[in-house]
């Protein structure tokens, strides 16, 4: 164990782990947060807080994390290098950490031209695989990147991002591996849609042995119509969608597209599952906690308590 | 000039080369006088036509299928993000074809360097913006890591 964290240990016990995206309010009342958060919390084994996802600004992903803590709930708070450059960043994890935060997901974050205020001044003063090893050299060297020394290092399990389905798909596994190499203990990955195009990827992270150095989670979710589906393909950054998956959803009458979406989702939870190599998986719905809860039931995940291995996988 | 930028071979010899050239001199090399102006200008107009060079001062060109990563609107030096189209086009500038793509692509045509793009690369050094990248390598400025850094 690295971090104390809950999702660590699941997810070392060889259970399959599920988590879930909760977006931040835009609001200053912790009501906000804790409403959401429970309806998540009984049907997961971590919370991730994203940070200004598609470049909209909300409450920051470090203030949630911090109401999340405080009232004992388990955060992956998503950390972007879009908004904040490596001294503000350095400071968060300390202080995120400080606050009982024990994931962290290292992202290089969408840009600014994707929100609601093109007009910021974008960042980016790290990547994503620079921002894992500087978490690592935090906890691991008990230092800054300057090399300053820590009085206390963060317990952080380090996670990062992937998106198997975007080009140039044959350099995506060797750049998870850049990512394990940098400082990943997990990845959870975008969307996906396509489960055979997974399949493949997951074939060439079996071949690279990736699986065995991270857990790999599938990210999940579902469409609520044709329409939706052909909006999210067009205007969120690295979402692909095939064809054949909005033709199924059109095949349904008007009102009744968003159980199609569901039913989808759930039957690419079951095939993911599957899929060796994969420890869990994430699921997302923009502003939909109950949806999801739904869905993590509906899907059999909370039967998912049997152990997959009797003994905690070392060696990670 | 997108003959040259698509034949990557070349310009990985002619780097390999270059950098053997100056090697003898670097005892002359040194940052922040005449020299280095001679070799800013020289760099400017060379790799600014060539790679659309930012003058970032730390080169990476041969770990990046010689293809400049200053390019790509998020400044990534280790790999394309999650966000290229599917048709391998930018996320932020959908006219652009994503560097990252074209980065793997020629990368996997360049025999000497080819396999260093699966190196992970330190942040830059925003201190360097605008001084000779062929100095600062020569000189070792340029790989100096922040003390955390190396292992």
């Amino acid at each position: 164990m690295r971090s104390g964290s809950r999702l660590e240990r699941v997810l070392r016990l060889g259970r399959f782990a599920v988590t879930a995206e909760l977006n931040p309010p835009d609001s200053a009342d912790p009501q906000s947060v804790y409403r959401r958060a429970l309806v998540l919390a009984e049907v997961c084994d971590a919370i991730n807080a994203t940070d200004a996802s598609g470049a909209n600004v909300h409450m920051s992903s470090v203030g949630m994390c911090a109401v999340l803590t405080h009232a004992g709930y388990e955060p992956v708070m998503q950390v972007s290098c879009r908004d904040r450059n490596r001294i503000a960043i350095q400071g968060d994890l300390l202080g995120a950490a400080a606050m009982g935060v024990r994931n962290v997901l290292c992202l290089t974050g969408d840009g600014v031209q994707a929100g609601d205020q093109p007009e910021a001044k974008p960042v980016f003063d790290l990547d994503s695989i620079s921002l894992l090893r500087t978490a690592r050299i935090l906890r691991d060297k008990g230092q800054f990147l300057s090399g300053r020394k820590l009085e206390a290092p963060p317990r952080l399990f380090l996670g990062a991002a992937e998106n198997p389905f975007a080009p140039p798909h044959d350099f995506r596994p060797l750049r998870l591996g850049k990512k394990i190499e940098a400082g990943a203990d997990f990845i959870q990955t975008q969307y996906c849609f396509d489960v055979p195009r997974l399949r493949e990827f997951m074939a060439r992270v079996r071949d690279l042995g990736l699986h065995e150095r991270a857990f790999i989670l599938i990210g999940v979710g579902p469409l609520r119509s044709a329409k939706a589906a052909e909006w999210m393909r067009a205007h969120v950054p690295g979402v692909v969608i095939p064809d054949e998956i909005i033709r199924r959803l059109k095949g349904a009458p008007a009102g009744r597209q968003w159980q199609e979406g569901k039913r989808v989702c759930i039957e690419i939870i079951q095939q993911v599952r599957e899929i060796e190599g994969v420890s869990g998986v994430h699921v997302m719905a923009y502003r939909q906690e109950e949806l999801v809860a739904e869905i993590i039931r509906e899907a059999g995940l909370l039967r998912r308590r049997h152990l997959r291995e009797k003994e905690p996988r070392g060696g990670m | 000039m997108s003959f040259l930028q698509n034949s990557p071979h070349l310009l990985e010899r002619a780097y390999s080369a270059t950098s053997r050239a100056l090697s003898p001199f670097r005892r002359w090399l040194k940052p922040g006088g005449r020299v280095e102006r001679l070799f800013v200008g020289v760099e400017i107009v060379t790799k600014r036509p060539l790679f659309d060079c930012r003058m970032c001062g730390q080169c990476v060109l041969h770990s990046t299928g010689m293809t400049c990563p200053m390019t790509c609107p998020k400044n990534l030096r280790n790999g394309p993000c999650g966000g290229v189209r599917p048709d391998g086009r930018c996320e932020i500038i959908p006219d652009m074809p994503c560097v990252w793509v074209q980065s793997w692509e020629r990368s996997q045509r360049m025999p000497v360097y080819g396999s260093d793009i699966l190196t992970v690369l330190p942040p830059l050094n925003r201190q360097l913006s605008g001084t000779s990248a062929w100095i600062n390598d020569l000189t070792g400025i340029a790989q100096k890591l922040p003390a955390g850094w190396s292992e």
